[in-house]
């Protein structure tokens, strides 16, 4: 009660744990403060906040070489610590070599264009993201879509593609690039990889993928979804993904073969007329890198994967025992559950808020008008405490909602007690 | 006639028919009997005929077969074309931070490639504000702004931004690239005009693309170019009159790819007589021009409400990253949820924001930042017009200062090859110049040159150093 009083007076609090974050109203700013668990932001590796290894380093980069290097990659924001980081990605990645971008979106938006223009084809899943949208828009390109994550009908649709030639004209496409997602955010669904991969590679079409939900969280590694469907990354041509989720920075990167990168250093208006990514924000990712693969010393990388997996996977069965239809694959650290009815996305978030969770709710346009979606984002930082919280709120307010739309499986009070 | 003479007439007429020879015809000389029979027979022939459908080949859909023997067959282009030398192109390695002086190879060099127009880089209050942010919030803000990703320094940051231009409100982008392309198509759709200076950014034109509204260059800076495409339109509506839709102007206020400013106030009032909206992307001109370093609008002393929308990128001055649009309440609110790069995209990292709340208040309180750039500027251009062989482009009070040759080799790859020789013997010399490239993608047509940033706290001896270098430099390969 005496922290309730406390922050009505709109007091800030300063102390920061690792796991929650302070809430504060958006829309009206009433300067009013609440203690929530997190369910909502993309930190599957808890690397979100203040770590042991890498705030200290990323500290030191600052010192060293500021916030930013006021310069494109091109002119002189190339450091020696950008470099280390292509070349970690790389090695990470599986591929001879990357580049990296200062945001995620700018990745896409810049690079399709650059790879494919006027007489080539775009074919993209139905469910891709508006960065992808926005870089096929960009590039002049032909676009089709092929039914979400369904090889055949990509496989129908490339047939077609290539025996009509372009529209109008009839000539053969200059090229086809397919693009497709890792883990699909609003799904929850891994993509069927190696059978896409082996449809596009029998229509000798290009395949490029964004890994930006997977890679760090996908994998036994964490080296995305060619390692959990097991891909040869040299299979896929342009691998892509962000910093932002798992390495919890901000950027992105693409991966390719040695040609394929220094062609795009030289043509990607990303690389040219943007700003190079921010010095402490490549430290955070090279710390993190470290701590994944095991070269900070410990074994902390090995722990955060195997416990991202683990309360992902303990937080679906007990979603699913519970009656809520929820959607996605088993490994995926992000989980929609179904909400279907428009009115109830309001009332399930500030119910949720009211006892301290926060999670996201998804309506018209990002998903169909009547799928509308919770969301919830599991990090290796979550403690089974954490998720039992969680849990009992979801549970609470699913009855009040009249979520549970599938029968429970036992007494969910039984599994708790446990 | 009765009914009964009518039926009795062709009874007999019949009868007639019937009894007449079966063939009277005279066919090639030859006499042929039973002519009825023969017309008959004709008649039927030619009846059958036109009945018959004419020749169509059937439209048959391709065979399994034939579709697997075309796909066999095509050969695509291959991902990338051929890595051509000028592709391979190494960028400087910096080992410090980009200040007025940098290391590159274990040297120290001066720095005039980087846009640290106020010297900002390396300020200790911007560092502290980042070391307390870094502590509080970690590197990344893991979400989008809509997803639990907005920090309260966000907000701080907007309010802060709004409060020193003088606007009602402010939007933050997480990339000063993404600013422009996410702006302007929030604004502008098909079917709308928008009237642009061709010397745009990348970013504005790719913003430009994705809007698909219609597209009419004026140009580069030519005020009554811009006049004559704003006359045309007029006269055009005059005579057609087509259905209202939206117009802008886009401009920039110092163009990143000439260094040349625009006559801003002469836009404001040709926008107002022809009403139009304008777009100033203050990238190079915020914390730089302006009694309190608000912008271009403010030396020129145009009140912010006539400019309905300022973009900028926080990558400049403000010693960021990130970027903002600013302007009414209307505009800010419509991109929260239209602004595909807000929406989509995480939000910025809070250091990064943090580090620009700093610097906006370093560029309140300190003054004197603006007129040592100020000098500084006037003092290189002094020095750099002596140079025999170049010529200086760009605005006089432009931080960005363009050298182009005097004399062209006749082609720009020709050009730049001789430019791109200088910069490489200056980086021997410890002075870190830049050619700007251009990307292929990039519409823009202007010439390209070495493009000096100049900053606050170069010194001047640096400054000196520099131009006397060049002419050096200049001189032994203009003279080769």
């Amino acid at each position: 009660m005496k922290m309730r009083n406390l922050l009505r007076e709109g007091i800030w609090t300063q102390h920061f744990k690792k796991r929650f974050l302070l809430m504060k109203c958006i829309s009206s700013r009433t300067y009013q403060n609440q203690r929530c668990l997190n369910l909502s932001s993309y930190n599957y590796l808890g690397f979100a906040a203040s770590d042991e290894y890498c705030t200290p380093r990323v500290m030191e980069s600052l010192e060293t070489f500021s916030p930013s290097t006021c310069s494109t990659r091109i002119d002189c924001g190339t450091t020696v610590i950008h470099q280390e980081l292509e070349e970690m990605v790389a090695r990470f990645v599986g591929k001879p070599a990357a580049m990296v971008y200062g945001m995620g979106f700018a990745t896409n938006s810049t690079t399709l264009p650059a790879l494919i223009g006027k007489g080539g084809l775009i074919i993209s899943d139905s469910l891709n993201h508006s960065s992808i949208v926005a870089g096929a828009r960009g590039s002049g390109a032909k676009v089709q879509v092929f039914q979400h994550n369904t090889p055949s009908h990509l496989e129908q649709v490339l047939r077609e593609a290539i025996a009509e030639g372009q529209p109008r004209t009839r000539r053969p496409w200059k090229k086809i690039i397919v693009v497709v997602e890792g883990i699909y955010s609003m799904e929850g669904e891994l993509c069927r990889l190696s059978e896409i991969v082996s449809v596009t590679q029998k229509y000798k079409a290009y395949i490029y993928l964004d890994e930006a939900h997977s890679i760090g969280a996908i994998g036994k590694t964490g080296r995305g979804v060619c390692e959990h469907d097991g891909v040869d990354p040299a299979k896929i041509d342009v691998m892509m993904g962000t910093f932002t989720k798992s390495f919890g920075s901000c950027g992105g990167y693409i991966a390719g073969s040695k040609e394929l990168i220094t062609y795009l250093k030289h043509v990607s208006p990303g690389h040219i007329y943007a700003t190079s990514m921010s010095p402490p924000a490549v430290q955070q990712v090279i710390s993190a890198l470290k701590v994944i693969l095991g070269e900070d010393g410990s074994d902390r990388g090995a722990r955060k994967l195997a416990q991202v997996r683990e309360n992902s996977n303990y937080f679906r069965q007990e979603l699913r025992r519970m009656g809520c239809e929820v959607l996605g694959d088993e490994n995926s650290p992000v989980m929609p559950f179904m909400l279907y009815n428009p009115a109830k996305i309001p009332a399930f978030s500030r119910e949720c808020l009211k006892r301290n969770v926060a999670v996201v709710t998804v309506g018209f346009p990002a998903t169909p008008l009547l799928l509308a979606r919770a969301r919830v984002c599991i990090s290796a930082s979550h403690t089974k405490e954490d998720l039992d919280l969680g849990l009992e709120v979801i549970s609470e307010v699913s009855d009040m909602a009249h979520l549970k739309y599938f029968p429970q499986m036992e007494s969910f009070s039984k599994v708790k007690s446990v | 006639m009765t009914m009964g003479g009518m039926v009795q007439n062709l009874t007999e007429s019949l009868a007639t028919m019937l009894d007449a020879p079966l063939a009277d015809a005279v066919v090639f000389g030859f006499h042929i009997d039973g002519h009825f029979l023969l017309e008959t027979l004709l008649v039927v022939a030619i009846a059958f005929l036109l009945l018959q459908k004419s020749y169509q080949p059937q439209k048959r859909p391709l065979t399994e077969q034939e579709v697997d023997q075309l796909c066999e067959e095509w050969v695509p282009e291959p991902l990338h074309p051929p890595i051509t030398k000028e592709m391979e192109y190494n960028p400087p390695v910096l080992e410090s931070a980009a200040g007025p002086r940098t290391v590159v190879n274990g040297k120290s060099v001066i720095n005039l490639s980087s846009t640290n127009y106020l010297g900002l880089i390396g300020n200790s209050k911007i560092k502290e504000a980042c070391n307390a942010a870094l502590e509080k919030y970690g590197v990344g803000s893991c979400g989008p702004r809509g997803f639990y990703g907005t920090i309260d320094v966000h907000l701080d940051l907007e309010a802060k931004i709004a409060q020193f231009l003088g606007t009602p409100d402010t939007i933050l982008y997480s990339y000063g690239l993404a600013t422009a392309s996410s702006a302007i198509p929030a604004f502008c759709k098909r079917g709308d005009l928008i009237i642009a200076d061709e010397g745009v950014s990348w970013g504005i034109q790719n913003g430009l693309l994705l809007s698909r509204s219609t597209i009419k260059y004026f140009k580069h800076n030519d005020i009554s170019s811009l006049e004559k495409r704003l006359e045309e339109v007029f006269q055009e509506d005059q005579r057609k009159r087509k259905a209202l839709n939206r117009r802008f102007i886009v401009v920039e206020a110092i163009y990143q790819n000439s260094g040349l400013m625009a006559p801003l106030d002469e836009i404001v009032r040709l926008k107002e007589k022809y009403r139009f909206r304008i777009f100033v992307d203050e990238s190079n001109s915020i914390g730089i021009f302006g009694k309190n370093g608000r912008g271009l609008f403010e030396h020129l002393n145009i009140p912010v409400e006539k400019i309905d929308i300022i973009i900028a990128a926080m990558g400049n001055a403000l010693a960021s990253v990130g970027g903002f649009c600013s302007g009414s309440s209307k505009v800010v609110d419509h991109q929260r949820l239209s602004g595909a790069g807000y929406c989509f995209s995480a939000s910025l990292p809070p250091f990064l924001a943090s580090a620009s709340i700093a610097a906006v208040e370093i560029i309140q309180q300190d003054r004197e930042r603006q007129k040592m750039l100020q000098e500084n500027v006037a003092f290189l251009r002094r020095n750099l017009s002596e140079i025999p062989g170049l010529t200086l482009g760009s605005d006089p009070l432009s931080p960005l200062v363009y050298l182009y040759l005097a004399k062209s080799s006749g082609s720009f790859a020709g050009d730049n090859a001789i430019l791109q020789k200088i910069v490489d013997q200056m980086l021997e010399k410890s002075v870190l110049l830049t050619l700007k490239k251009r990307s292929v993608l990039d519409k823009c047509k202007l010439p390209t040159g070495i493009r000096i940033a100049v900053s606050a706290s170069h010194e001047k001896s640096d400054l000196l150093a520099v131009s006397l270098s060049l002419k050096e430099v200049v001189q032994s390969i203009l003279s080769s």
